[in-house]
C-alpha cells in the first residue's frame, strides 16, 4: 500500500467523509476514492455500488482484478432536546452502537446530572452546529417543542442531507412547521424528508417507549440510507 | 470513529503511526470470504517487522500463518494472496474450524 494513500485514507475516514480504497491486484497499486469523485466505466459503477451498499469485495473489470474497500463512516445521532426522551434515548443509541450527542440552550434541562456518561452541549443548536457539521451519516431528532430551538436544526439537518431526521410533535404541531419550513424556501419534497410524527408506530406512550419507536426508525432509515445518499449526491453534484 | 478507545484499535491509523516511528509494516486485509467467516471482508490484521500485530483476519485462528507470511513480504516487498479454508489441508492445520473460507491479501505498507 502506498504509504500517502493510507494518510489520505485515514485522513478522511476521521473527518467522516466515506472513502474507497481500490487495489489492482495485479500490480498492487492502491488509490483512494472519495464519495461522489468522478470514475469512469465499468469501473465506475462497481465504485458507486460500493458506496451506496457500504460493501467491500473484489470486481472483475476488463480482465483485472480489484479490491474495492468501502469505509463508511460510523453513523452518529444529535438528539436536539434534553428532555425525557432524551433521557431513555442515551442509553440505547450507545447499545446500538450510535455515538450520541444531546444539544440544548436551556441550561435547566441540559445538565450533567441528568446526563451522565453522554456528550451534552448546552448551547444553541445553530452555534454547536457551526463548530461540529452534520453529515449525511447523522441522524437528527428535534424534540424540544420550542420551534426557536427545534427549526435552527431542522434547517440544517435537512440542507446537510442526513440519513434521519425525526421531530416531535402532534400532527398540528407539525402543520405549522411545515407551513415554517416552506417560508425558508424549503421544497415539499425536502420538508416530506421529516419523520413526524417521530418514530416507528408501536403505539409508545412513555418516554422510554417513544425513545424505542425512534432508535427503531433511525436503524431502519440507515439500512436503508442508499437511496437518500445518492439524491444529496446528485444534488450537490 | 466511534469512542477515543476504538479509535486507538483501529489498525489503519496503528499502521500510520508505525510507519511514522520508521517501522516496517505489512498490512493483511481479507478480500473475499465463503460461508461462515468470522470477520468481514474488508477487515485488516496489520504487523510490524517484529512480529507485533493489531486487528484481525479471523477468530484468531489463522492470524498466527498470515503473521509469518507477513515478514516474508516485508522483506521480499511482494503481495501475496493467502487463502485459508476447508478445501485446504493447511487451513485445517492452522484451524479455520468454524467451515469457512477466505481469502486475506497481504501487502507491505511503502
Amino acid at each position: 500500500m502506498d504509504p500517502y494513500c493510507l494518510k489520505k485514507l485515514n485522513a478522511e475516514r476521521q473527518a467522516r467523509r466515506a472513502a474507497l480504497l481500490l487495489t489492482d491486484l495485479g500490480d498492487g497499486r492502491d488509490r483512494v476514492i472519495r464519495e461522489g469523485d468522478p470514475v469512469a466505466g465499468l469501473l465506475g459503477d462497481a465504485v458507486k455500488q460500493a458506496f451506496l451498499s457500504g460493501k467491500s469485495g473484489l470486481a472483475e473489470i476488463e480482465g483485472r482484478s480489484f479490491f474495492l474497500n468501502v469505509h463508511v463512516p460510523p453513523p452518529r445521532l444529535v438528539v436536539i432536546g434534553a428532555v425525557h426522551i432524551s433521557q431513555a434515548l442515551a442509553p440505547m443509541a450507545k447499545i446500538a452502537g450510535y455515538d450520541m450527542e444531546i444539544v440544548d440552550p436551556r441550561t435547566a434541562f441540559a445538565t450533567p446530572e441528568r446526563f451522565p456518561d453522554i456528550k451534552l452541549f448546552a448551547e444553541w443548536p445553530q452555534d454547536i452546529l457551526e463548530q461540529r457539521p452534520l453529515d449525511p451519516y447523522t441522524a437528527v431528532a428535534v424534540v424540544t417543542h420550542d420551534p426557536k430551538i427545534d427549526d435552527q436544526a431542522l434547517e440544517r439537518a435537512l440542507k446537510a442531507g442526513c440519513f434521519y431526521v425525526g421531530a416531535l410533535g402532534s400532527r398540528k404541531t407539525h402543520a405549522k412547521r411545515v407551513e415554517r419550513l416552506k417560508a425558508l424556501g424549503f421544497s415539499e419534497d425536502e420538508i416530506a424528508l421529516i419523520h413526524s410524527p417521530i418514530g416507528l408506530d408501536i403505539g409508545a406512550a412513555s418516554p422510554a417507549e417513544i425513545a424505542v419507536a425512534v432508535m427503531a426508525e433511525v436503524i431502519k432509515a440507515f439500512r436503508a440510507r442508499g437511496l437518500q445518499t445518492a439524491r444529496h449526491l446528485e444534488k450537490t453534484a | 470513529m466511534q469512542n477515543p478507545t476504538e479509535q486507538i484499535r483501529d489498525p489503519l491509523l496503528i499502521a500510520e503511526s508505525w510507519m511514522a516511528e520508521g517501522r516496517d509494516v505489512a498490512i493483511a486485509t481479507v478480500v473475499e470470504t465463503w460461508g461462515s467467516a468470522p470477520r468481514p471482508v474488508g477487515s485488516h490484521l496489520v504487523i510490524d517487522e517484529a512480529g507485533h500485530f493489531e486487528g484481525s483476519v479471523s477468530g484468531g485462528c489463522v492470524e498466527g500463518s498470515v503473521i509469518a507470511e507477513a515478514m516474508d513480504v516485508i522483506s521480499q516487498g511482494t503481495p501475496r494472496m493467502l487463502e485459508f479454508g476447508v478445501a485446504d489441508e493447511t487451513a485445517w492445520q492452522v484451524g479455520l474450524s468454524c467451515g469457512g473460507r477466505i481469502k486475506v491479501y497481504v501487502e507491505r505498507l511503502g
